[in-house]
């Protein structure tokens, strides 16, 4: 008499959304151990002392990067916090959220332009050091480069466990006459200290798997990270069982800096929120307030260095006769098409893992299964799995029966697909799961569903979210180079390739040209996420 | 207008929390109020949620009319509900969340536009069609529900403590409102209140339920005189003394 529960569609389309994940990275690693068990000799004698070297440099380098991010962090939060109203803080924590905005590649070119050898401030540092300044190259590069991305985002970190203390704390304090160092110590450093794992944690993940800024910035084989050494043993070498073990290495240090990374805490997803107001009064005395306004003006040279220097030198490119090429038109025109293909993809696969992971809550005794949690956490566990490491394995494997530049597209798109998916879960979760709440009873009473439903009720409330969470995946997904830098060749171009290609080459000009659209594009696309996740706040 | 009047019945109703099994086993006569009363997490909602079709019963049956509606999705049993809040999309106007209730893809047709008006006219609405749920005070919001179940037009009316949020005399006021159109339709209503004067205001029967189990069920009278069943006296803090009105 009673009918079985029907499939419930939304849980169906989460399962397909998460086999999807799971095809691209199972094939990925499909293709490592194929060709470790074929070429298995090969694989175990390129465990020599120079890929040790290599995974030595890559967590040495990420460890000194997290120092160097993270001990200023603390002091530059702390003075944020200590000072809750001053003109131009609002404008310094929009500054600090600026990198995460801007790709790697530019990035590297912004502070090659200021650092390097022929940079701005050559003269200074050469006059400093009293001969020819050789330039910021192997491991002082990658450092600074690591600690102008992450010293902002920690900062941002920290500021946001500062902000939870209650009002009522520092009112207290100010009340009983607390000074700056007993109020760090009873009220802040607790704070801080919790919330330091966690930040480091993520930070040193960002380190261990960051491309790019290595590639760009790091120097020879001295200072090489795995990841590069992937690229460098497929695109140069054509060595795929040096490839595989070299990837083999990276995922066991990803694997283990990420069980360290969960029990401490940390969030794998990082946070791009932003938090302007502070309901404190002012505390800090005269020095501390002279000291704290000299930490964050250095802070704030440092970041914003690096931007002026990509505007300028960008501004000086022939700009005019580079938008005329035909190479760059084409890079851009591949480039935003596959970034839309992956946006979409992204915010397709994210919608359906909410809505399957909300169904399932919902079902009675559902919770706590194995489907809940992978949809739950599955998809902030994709993060750790670094884009070179799928490239490099679908490489290996297609090889074997295709021409493996001609599948470039769609690995381009899948796999920026899936490593944007985390953040756009994050930017859809919130409204979707507010909004089940308001209209699942209500929608099942009146007999709204399957395309109406859509229509009336889930587009107009959630296109918001699906709009923010789409212009962040295609900023992510513009400016990525990991993929690409196996994949492209002179078919197939996006703008970090061809800007790659053209830093190689020493074309400087026509590469800041090429720095300052792409960072423009991006950041464009940025500041429309966030507007669009503010006024879905308000 | 309405389609012929049902009473719903719960024929050895089984449904099984973690940590509580719940057994209902009551009839509620066709076109008549009934007050559905009882402590905290005593299962008033879980009845309602049961005939409403939120919620499938592990065993038993529920008839509304002649009919055997176990199994089947909300929208296809005939069933309004009012839910204590969110009772409407914040996004869509006043108009149209009425509209819905006519059909679930809003393609309405003159007469159902008619309707609407009138649904509106009817629960003191008049001139509010395009105003967004945000613009109306928690009482004018519950009319639009109201509204909407007069458009839909089924003959049983279920509410979830549907007033519990506004004070003494507007519930009253919408309590008159819903004892109107029940007449006018020939509703069958149960509605959850944890207002014995509610109760004694427009319900002509009570259905008192403990721990999962309905305790008494009967006419209201029997419930407030002085040999009213021990629990609910107890429960609305009368233990004993019929003396002085409950609070």
């Amino acid at each position: 008499m009673r009918k079985a529960p029907p499939t419930n569609p939304r849980i169906l389309a989460g399962i397909a959304a998460l086999s999807a994940v799971a095809l691209l990275i199972g094939g990925a690693f499909l293709g490592l151990i194929l060709e470790g068990w074929r070429e298995w000799r090969n694989a175990v004698d390129a465990f020599d002392p120079y890929l040790f070297r290599v995974a030595g440099f890559t967590i040495w380098q990420a460890a000194l990067s997290t120092i160097l991010s993270v001990a200023p962090a603390l002091l530059l939060a702390r003075a944020l916090s200590r000072h809750p109203s001053f003109p131009g803080r609002a404008l310094i924590l929009r500054l600090f959220a600026l990198p995460l905005a801007l790709p790697a590649i530019v990035a590297a070119l912004g502070l090659l332009e200021l650092f390097g050898r022929a940079g701005y401030l050559s003269g200074l540092f050469g006059w400093i050091a009293g001969g020819p300044w050789q330039g910021i190259y192997g491991l002082s590069g990658i450092l600074i480069a690591h600690v102008f991305f992450n010293l902002p985002l920690a900062t941002r970190l920290f500021l946001e466990a500062l902000d939870i203390v209650s009002p009522d704390y520092w009112r207290l304090s100010s009340q009983l006459g607390m000074g700056a160092l007993p109020s760090f110590r009873i009220i802040e450093w607790p704070v801080l200290r919790s919330a330091l794992p966690g930040a480091a944690g993520l930070v040193f993940m960002l380190c261990v798997t960051s491309f790019t800024l290595v590639l760009t910035l790091g120097g020879g084989p001295r200072a090489t990270t795995l990841e590069v050494a992937i690229y460098q043993a497929l695109r140069f070498d054509f060595d795929p069982a040096r490839a595989v073990a070299l990837t083999a290495l990276q995922v066991v240090i990803t694997i283990a800096a990420l069980a360290v990374l969960t029990r401490l805490g940390a969030n794998a997803a990082g946070d791009a929120n932003l938090n302007v107001a502070s309901p404190r009064l002012p505390v800090a005395g005269r020095s501390e307030t002279i000291l704290n306004a000299v930490l964050l003006s250095l802070a704030v040279l440092f970041v914003l260095g690096p931007l002026v220097a990509t505007v300028a030198s960008g501004v000086q490119a022939d700009l005019s006769r580079l938008a005329g090429e035909d190479s760059v038109r084409n890079a851009a025109a591949t480039s935003v098409v596959l970034a839309l293909a992956a946006s979409l993809l992204s915010v397709s696969l994210a919608l359906a893992l909410v809505a399957a992971r909300r169904a399932v809550s919902l079902r009675r005794g559902g919770s706590g299964s194995l489907l809940d949690r992978l949809m739950d956490t599955g998809a902030g566990f994709i993060l750790v799995v670094p884009p070179i490491v799928v490239g490099a394995g679908w490489f290996i494997l297609v090889r074997r029966f295709a021409d493996v530049f001609a599948i470039a597209p769609a690995m381009i798109v899948s796999v920026n697909a899936v490593m944007a998916m985390p953040f756009a879960v994050r930017a859809i979760r919130p409204a979707y799961d507010a909004a089940a709440e308001r209209h699942d009873r209500l929608c099942a009473a009146l007999g709204i569903r399957g395309w109406a439903r859509l229509r009336l009720v889930d587009w107009p409330v959630l296109k918001r979210a699906l709009a923010m969470a789409a212009a962040f995946a295609m900023a992510l997904s513009l400016g990525d180079l990991g993929v690409v830098a196996l994949f492209g060749s002179d078919a197939v171009q996006t703008l970090p390739y061809l800007l790659l290609t053209r830093m190689g080459s020493y074309r400087t000009a026509d590469a800041a040209g090429l720095a300052l659209l792409l960072g423009l594009i991006c950041l464009g696309l940025m500041v429309l996420a966030e507007r669009l996740g503010r006024s879905r706040a308000r | 207008m309405s389609k012929e009047a049902a009473g719903i019945g719960l024929e050895h109703v089984r449904f099984s929390y973690p940590d509580m099994t719940m057994d209902f086993d009551v009839e509620v006569p066709s076109g008549s109020i009934t007050a559905l009363m009882g402590p905290s997490g005593s299962g008033k909602s879980t009845i309602l949620d049961l005939i409403a079709g939120f919620r499938e019963p592990d065993s038993g049956r529920i008839l509304i009319g002649n009919d055997d509606v176990t199994g089947l999705p909300p929208d296809r049993r005939p069933v309004s509900m009012i839910f204590q809040e969110n009772n409407l999309f914040g996004h869509i106007d006043v108009a149209k969340n009425v509209g819905l209730g006519r059909s679930p893809s809003l393609r309405l047709t003159e007469t159902d536009h008619a309707d609407v008006a009138d649904a509106l006219a009817r629960t003191g609405l008049a001139g509010m069609e395009r105003r967004l749920p945000r613009e109306l005070s928690g009482g004018e919001r519950q009319r639009v529900a109201l509204a909407r179940a007069l458009v839909r037009d089924r003959p049983v009316l279920l509410m979830d403590e549907p007033f519990a949020s506004l004070g003494p005399a507007l519930r009253n006021e919408m309590l008159d409102l819903v004892l109107e159109l029940q007449a006018e339709r020939a509703l069958t209503v149960l509605f959850v209140t944890h207002h014995p004067d509610d109760a004694r205001r427009v319900a002509s029967r009570i259905i008192f339920i403990e721990a999962g189990r309905i305790a008494a069920a009967g006419p209201v009278s029997d419930f407030f005189g002085e040999d009213g069943p021990a629990a609910f006296q107890h429960y609305i803090g009368n233990e004993g003394r019929f003396a002085r009105k409950a609070t």
